[in-house]
């Protein structure tokens, strides 16, 4: 039997409640309240928790771990993902994958390991006055995280899926590296988007989350962040309060909980952070909230193959290349990174344009099929301003996000490359993930249907896995709604510490850039809520 | 019943009204509306809808073919079930939509109820939604398109067309 340490930490005592089993409204008070459970929550839990201070963590998604990760997407996409990992941009042209349980987007991750680029970097202290971000001064920090985390080398060769595109990359003389990851002990099983059955994989749900509940952390789950009622000396409101209400659907969900605390994280993701800070109706004197959100809108590319490429099996994503990133400047046209993602059935058959019999003949190659994806690089030039959260009627949040033909630009060199490196590593045949694409044979037929193919948002299948930003930081508050150190710029006992943070997206997978700079400023948070040295490392 | 909301809702506003069929949609919805108990308006569509969708990949034998499309619809609804308020509603405006004989007629272009449906008007209406220059009917195709699709390739009965063994044993 495999360990399973969540049912461990439970029944060592951990702090855990379900939010929907309360009967009636509770009243809980702490040091501190964090909204959200990933890698901003989780970073953050672990160190203000050891600090000495008393945490409270507050999730709208279940507990689940190990014994529930059941590799198949019928259970894991309505238990685990936003929205039934169904979430959409507001004219559904883009579809939006996040965590919605504890552990956040980190619980169904990739495993992707990278630290932000140096030109990331570089761009937020010029533009956004963000001076202490630099490459020296985070160093301890993704070295701190990268202990914590075992993100290493990947030794394991690639499956055949990320062969490819280094056998194709290779072939036409673009660099190519493997990636790392945060495993440990990792079976190379590939069904890390459904929770990692064996633990190997090393999210928050089995690190800072239960190191946080080991050292004294409370936990409330199914337990949705709705508002924060801000102090009011005339009401006998000394501290600002986060009223809390069960998830949709539970039966107790009319009731109302309240959480007073001397400080507030929120690490409920990007579109969830802005969405509360909304929903709160927090000053925003230069209209900044919820603006600027990033997506690394991601276009797909499939290829036929002659020989099995079992794309479901063996870790995803372990090769990637920058060539379409580092060969242009930042902030001049998209810039794309390139990768192999892991293909399931659903994802697949719901991926893949058209129906009927011409849409069986695909799924019968699900074997062969080996597939790119292209992260577009936005928010570094005037002509991606990325998109804006907005709240439904009810409050919850959607994401209006223009696809512009500055992203259609970056879609359609996409395409080119990841056709262009397919056939050189064998490809049959390719086909851009595109309503209107064709299935071309050659190189030369691809070239020129992509470049005749009338790129128009629904058509074009855009999706992203890195929603970034909507709380950008910025040392001036015309241009951010938090400064450098996650502090809202007109609520002092705020601080955004999570994906949302940043002021464009990362041109890189984004978790070890939460982790990192999360740390930092959790550690620097830690040190001026208890008075003492800041906490190291992690 | 919230019927404001559907008339609020985008599919009908930009579409049907431009056809000058308000008056019309007005009196159905109210019928529709006031039908109790409803029909089960995603089984209904489904019915139609389904088939078509799945041409090439459901099983040929009749029982095993049609526990695959009872399976689809339920595995439909379920995935309808774990969506947050307002994207379910969303959804059932979409269902209540196709469900409405004129409205059907007007933006399907199929006037027959969806039980009595040819699967060639079902394709016909398809292929409308799917090039559709209106996103909102456009959307209306790709929903369709991943519920049902998803719903099948979620089930281990669709899994031996793949050459799909399922997830290892973990022990
Ligand atoms: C399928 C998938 C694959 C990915 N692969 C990789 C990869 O390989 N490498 C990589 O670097 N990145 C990857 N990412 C992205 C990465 O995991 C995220 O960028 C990162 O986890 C974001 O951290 P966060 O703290 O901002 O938010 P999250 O980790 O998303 O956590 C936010 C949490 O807040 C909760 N929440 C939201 N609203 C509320 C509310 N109102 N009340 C209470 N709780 C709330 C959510 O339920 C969630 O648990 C992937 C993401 C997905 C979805
Ligand atoms: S590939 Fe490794 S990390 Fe991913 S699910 Fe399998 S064992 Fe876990």
């Amino acid at each position: 039997m495999l360990r399973d340490p969540i049912q461990e930490g439970l029944a060592r005592g951990w702090q855990v409640i379900d939010a929907a089993s309360l009967a009636q409204g509770q009243d809980y008070e702490a040091d501190v309240c964090i909204v959200g459970t990933g890698a901003g929550g989780g970073v953050s839990a672990e160190m203000l928790t050891k600090a000495g201070l008393k945490v409270i963590l507050v999730e709208e998604g279940p507990l689940k771990s190990s014994r529930d990760f059941r590799m198949k997407e019928a259970d894991a996409y309505p238990q685990l993902y936003q929205e039934s990992a169904a979430r959409k941009t507001r004219d559904k042209s883009i579809n939006i994958l996040q965590g919605r349980c504890v552990g956040g987007s980190t619980t169904v991750n990739w495993t992707s390991s990278f630290r932000t680029p140096e030109t990331t970097l570089a761009h937020w202290r010029t533009k956004q006055g963000l001076a202490a971000y630099t490459a020296s001064a985070l160093r301890p920090w993704f070295e701190a995280m990268e202990a914590r985390l075992s993100i290493a080398p990947w030794q394991v060769p690639p499956n055949r899926n990320n062969a490819l595109l280094s056998l194709g990359a290779e072939k036409l003389g673009i660099p190519w590296a493997a990636i790392r990851r945060n495993v440990s002990g990792c079976w190379n099983i590939g069904y890390c988007g459904m929770g990692c059955p064996t633990n190997a994989k090393q999210s928050m749900l089995v690190t800072t989350i239960p190191a946080a509940l080991d050292a004294g952390a409370t936990l409330l789950v199914n337990a949705q962040a709705v508002r924060l009622v801000r102090p009011d000396a005339a009401q006998g409101r000394a501290t600002a309060h986060l009223e809390v209400t069960p998830r949709p659907g539970a039966s107790t969900a009319g009731l109302r909980h309240r959480i007073r605390a001397r400080h507030f994280v929120l690490a409920a993701g990007a579109i969830g952070s802005p969405a509360l800070l909304l929903r709160s109706e927090a000053p925003d004197p230069h209209s900044v909230l919820g603006r600027r959100t990033f997506l690394h809108p991601t276009v797909i590319s499939a290829a036929l193959m002659a020989d099995p490429v079992n794309a479901h099996a063996g870790a995803p994503q372990t090769i990637f290349s920058d060539h379409y990133l580092d060969t242009l400047p930042i902030d001049g046209p998209m810039g794309f990174k390139l990768e192999a993602p892991p293909l399931h059935p659903v994802i697949f058959a719901t991926t893949m344009a058209g129906y009927g019999e011409q849409h069986a003949a695909l799924m019968r190659e699900f074997n062969h099929t080996h597939v790119q994806l292209a992260l577009l690089r936005d928010g570094f030039h005037a002509d991606s301003p990325g998109g804006r959260v907005m709240l439904r009627d009810d409050g919850s949040p959607v994401l209006d996000y223009p696809l512009t033909d500055f992203v259609f630009d970056g879609v359609r060199r996409a395409y080119l490359a990841m056709a262009e490196i397919q056939f050189a590593a064998g490809a049959k045949r390719v086909l851009p993930i595109h309503e209107h694409a064709g299935m071309y044979t050659s190189w030369q037929q691809a070239r020129q249907g992509i470049g005749e193919l009338s790129l128009k948002p629904l058509s074009t299948r855009i999706v992203s896995a890195h929603v970034m930003g909507g709380c950008a930081m910025s040392s001036d508050p015309r241009q951010g709604v938090v400064d450098g150190a996650g502090r809202h710029h007109q609520w002092g006992d705020v601080s955004v510490l999570d994906g949302s943070l940043f002021p464009t997206s990362i041109g890189a997978n984004p978790q070890l850039s939460i982790y990192a700079i999360v740390a930092r400023l959790a550690s620097a948070l830690a040190s001026e809520l208890t008075g003492k040295k800041p906490p190291a490392t992690i | 019943m919230n019927r404001r909301r559907f008339i609020k809702t985008g599919l009908i506003g930009g579409a049907v009204l431009a056809a000058g069929g308000a008056w019309v949609v007005w009196r159905d919805v109210r019928d529709a509306d006031a039908s109790s108990p409803p029909r089960d308006r995603i089984v209904e569509t489904l019915t139609a809808v389904a088939p078509v969708l799945l041409a090439g990949a459901l099983p040929a034998d009749a029982a095993q073919r049609s526990a695959a499309l009872a399976s689809v619809t339920a595995g439909v609804k379920e995935v309808i079930a774990a969506f947050p308020p307002a994207v379910r509603d969303e959804v059932d405006d979409l269902f209540r939509l196709l469900d409405i004989r004129i409205v059907r007629q007007l933006l399907t272009g199929v006037a027959a109820p969806w039980r009595d449906a040819d699967p060639a008007a079902v394709h016909a209406f398809l292929e409308r939604w799917r090039w559709s220059r209106i996103a909102l009917l456009q959307s209306g195709y790709f929903a369709l398109h991943d519920l049902v699709l998803g719903a099948w390739y979620a089930d281990e009965s669709a899994w031996g067309m793949l050459g799909y063994a399922g997830p290892p044993k973990v022990e």
